[in-house]
């Protein structure tokens, strides 16, 4: 994974800065309160969901553990179907090979769907400095785009943003940019959403190449599928005469059926919707209908060296929906932008880790930035074990051990004594200190029993040492805390 | 090595671990989840009564007619909508339209996006209506012609054919629809929450969706 978000301080440090932003926090609270609510009352509609859920969990883990196989019937699928495949190993080939296509096409701007797999490659900045424009074209992420900002949610990336920040960079950029903004905009969410749509139309009636990614890749029918609310996505998926996929390969499932299971666990999970309002499936190129050129780039960068891990391997399942965030105390306080990559909350703290590796500061931090109360895993519609993981990656980066980076296997040393040390312990620390990160703790006790550690591993070790760890079943994190003021009583 | 070669010998280094001789199916799925939901056989009316709570929930506006009351429910809606130009599909039944003052454009590959932008209204038939959701599933057929003109104009009005096209729930569509055709599957208007979280309706789709339940 590129993209380290240049200048980003490790996680402790950039949460510290996010608390004190009271706009920030306010707009947080809020959002992820409303979408948990409304997600609980969705997901008790299914009187299946438990069975949903061990179906969506079984098939991601069949196709994670035969991955090549789909992969290549996928690509024979696709092909069949009219379209070109391209495998690329990592963000720059991704990049070089996207740049390539759009050029050939004689354009110089793209409209873009949002995805999540060309923010990881930064591919926008890849294009940029080749001289193509690239529109995103979601609501949040033209509001991030006009802000010059970073997205802080997967799904509700401008979720830092209120409606007056909204106005006020709608007024002051999109004439820069295409169509201004009325005269006399308010600050209502209709007469902002119309404003995004009008500036937006001209450039989707004009738009000739459109970027997009994918939420599933079906290996038997080569088919793509795009779930979205906007119409945007429909928009860069039939407009224009090119289309050019970026997928992560973890993204395939093997039958169209396997669907039935996606499609119901995604939306509920994620915008609490029984459906979303659009999704877009299609399969190679239509006569008549849509792009006439069709191509997939399979995005590897990291996934392949997760997917090495026995115990991280797990993280390849996520649908994106985002649930493990707005459940999360800890990104309920610090933020999206305090860690540091695209891929935010409880998930980010496993996957960029996993992605990029832990050298880095950020990266080694990041596996801290949880208290592991446990909430993350009962939300997730694919039984992610996201506190197992963390622990797992603690463990590696406090006594080193094997990993694959980049295809090959490589020893890590132990962080002690290092930067990333330092970090970590900072943010295990950040974590502590902030008791209302704390609060979800009364289901600690249960959850995480298996996976907690008789003694905080590496950085935390000092501090398990001298503090012994709480039997977790006779007394919740959270109460003991309260009593020992952690330890420190 | 291409990297064609790379990711695949690399995913196939990670998977050490996995039995050689494990064919995908040793590994289970467990698929004991339900093909509907709800309790009980459904009748087709409690079938389409769901559908339209569902739709209308999603702020689709539903209506209910016989094939002889359609021509008249079209006329009317158009009207009241204001629309003077509807765009349709190829193969959509031109009696349908026939009560209509409005000047129709038929769909084919020259119409361009800017032509359709100009146009008021869309009116299609479906493939599948789920119930559970609320939603409506194009496939691109006669009567519902290329996935953009159900998406430029601002107004859609999408007949649907009670019981036929009508399933229960998810897995019901996907057994009936045929993954080599794109499809666009719409439950409600489209919509945004990404400013605080207010659900707007209207982005970039039509802003009004109006259904309608035709049953004989
Ligand atoms: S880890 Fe699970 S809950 Fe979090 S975004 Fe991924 S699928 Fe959703």
């Amino acid at each position: 994974m590129s993209g380290t978000y240049l200048g980003m301080p490790a996680f402790p440090k950039a949460a510290r800065e996010a608390v004190h932003d009271q706009t920030l926090r306010g707009n947080l609270r809020h959002a992820t309160r409303t979408i948990r609510d409304k997600r609980a009352r969705a997901v008790a509609e299914l009187e299946d969901w438990p069975a949903l859920r061990a179906a969506g969990r079984a098939v991601k883990d069949r196709t994670l553990r035969h991955l090549d196989r789909y992969l290549v019937q996928l690509e024979e699928a696709v092909t069949a179907a009219g379209g070109i495949v391209h495998w690329a190993a990592d963000a720059d080939e991704a990049n070089r090979i996207v740049t390539h296509l759009v050029k050939a096409t004689g354009e110089s701007e793209v409209v873009k769907v949002k995805s999540m797999a060309t923010q990881e490659i930064g591919l926008n900045e890849a294009l940029e400095a080749e001289g193509i424009r690239a529109y995103e074209t979601d609501l949040a992420e033209l509001i991030v785009q006009l802000g010059e900002d970073r997205p802080s949610h997967i799904l509700v990336p401008a979720i830092h943003r209120n409606r007056g920040e909204i106005r006020d960079i709608f007024a002051r950029t999109m004439g820069e940019w295409g169509r201004p903004a009325p005269d006399g905009l308010t600050d209502s969410p209709a007469e902002l959403a119309e404003a995004a749509r009008l500036h937006l139309r001209e450039k989707f009636l004009r738009a000739k190449v459109g970027i997009s990614g994918a939420n599933f890749m079906v290996a038997e029918t080569g088919t793509l599928v795009v779930v979205e609310s906007e119409g945007n996505g429909r928009m860069c998926l039939t407009l224009p005469e090119t289309l050019i996929s970026v997928v992560g390969i973890e993204k395939v499932v093997p039958t169209w059926q396997d669907l039935e299971v996606f499609l119901q666990l995604l939306p509920r999970s994620s915008t609490a919707e029984r459906m979303n309002p659009y999704t877009s499936t299609w399969t190679g190129t239509t006569d008549g209908d849509g792009p006439q050129t069709f191509h997939l780039v399979l995005l590897d960068n990291g996934r392949t060296d997760t997917l090495a891990d026995e115990v991280g391997r797990q993280a390849l399942r996520c649908i994106r929906c985002s649930a493990c965030l707005n459940v999360c105390p800890v990104y309920e306080r610090a933020g999206g932008h305090a860690y540091g990559s695209v891929y935010p909350g409880p998930i980010g703290a496993i996957l960029s880790p996993q992605l990029r590796g832990t050298q880095t500061e950020i990266d080694a931090s990041l596996p801290y930035a949880s208290s592991l109360c446990g909430a993350c895993y009962e939300v997730c519609p694919v039984a992610i074990d996201i506190p197992e993981v963390l622990v797992h990656l603690r463990e590696r980066v406090v006594e080193g051990g094997e990993v694959t980076r980049r295809g090959v296997r490589v020893t890590l040393k132990p962080a002690k004594g290092h930067a990333a040390e330092r970090a970590a312990m900072r943010a295990a620390r950040w974590t502590l200190d902030h008791p209302g990160a704390l609060r979800a703790g009364q289901r600690l006790a249960a959850r995480t029993r298996r996976v907690h550690p008789q003694r905080l591993p590496g950085p935390g070790r000092a501090w398990s040492d001298t503090r012994a760890l709480p039997e977790v079943p006779e007394e919740s994190f959270r109460h003991w805390w309260q009593r020992t003021r952690g330890g420190a009583r | 090595m291409n990297s064609r070669e790379r990711v695949l010998a690399r995913v196939r280094r990670a998977l050490a671990d996995v039995p050689r001789e494990e064919r995908p199916r040793d590994f289970p799925v467990p698929r004991d989840y339900l093909r509907r939901h709800g309790d009980g056989e459904r009748s087709a009316a409690r079938t389409a009564a769901l559908l339209a709570g569902n739709l209308a929930d999603y702020r689709a506006v539903v209506h209910r007619t016989s094939t002889a009351g359609l021509p008249g429910l079209l006329a009317r809606l158009l009207a009241e909508h204001g629309s003077r130009s509807v765009v349709l599909p190829p193969g959509l039944p031109p009696e349908w339209l026939a009560a209509a003052d409005v000047t129709v454009v038929r769909d084919r590959e020259t119409v361009t996006p800017a032509e359709l932008d100009a146009v008021d209204t869309v009116v299609t038939g479906c493939a599948v209506a789920i119930a559970e959701t609320g939603t409506l599933v194009l496939d691109g057929g006669p009567d519902q012609g290329r996935r953009r003109i159900t998406l430029v104009p601002d107004h859609h009005l999408c007949v649907v054919r009670v019981p036929g096209q009508v399933v229960d729930s998810v897995p019901q569509a996907l057994e009936r629809l045929d993954p080599a055709r794109p499809l666009t599957w719409i439950s409600g208007p489209s919509a945004t929450s990404d400013i605080e979280l207010d659900r707007v309706e209207g982005v970039h789709g039509p802003r009004t969706l109006e259904v309608i339940l035709v049953e004989d």
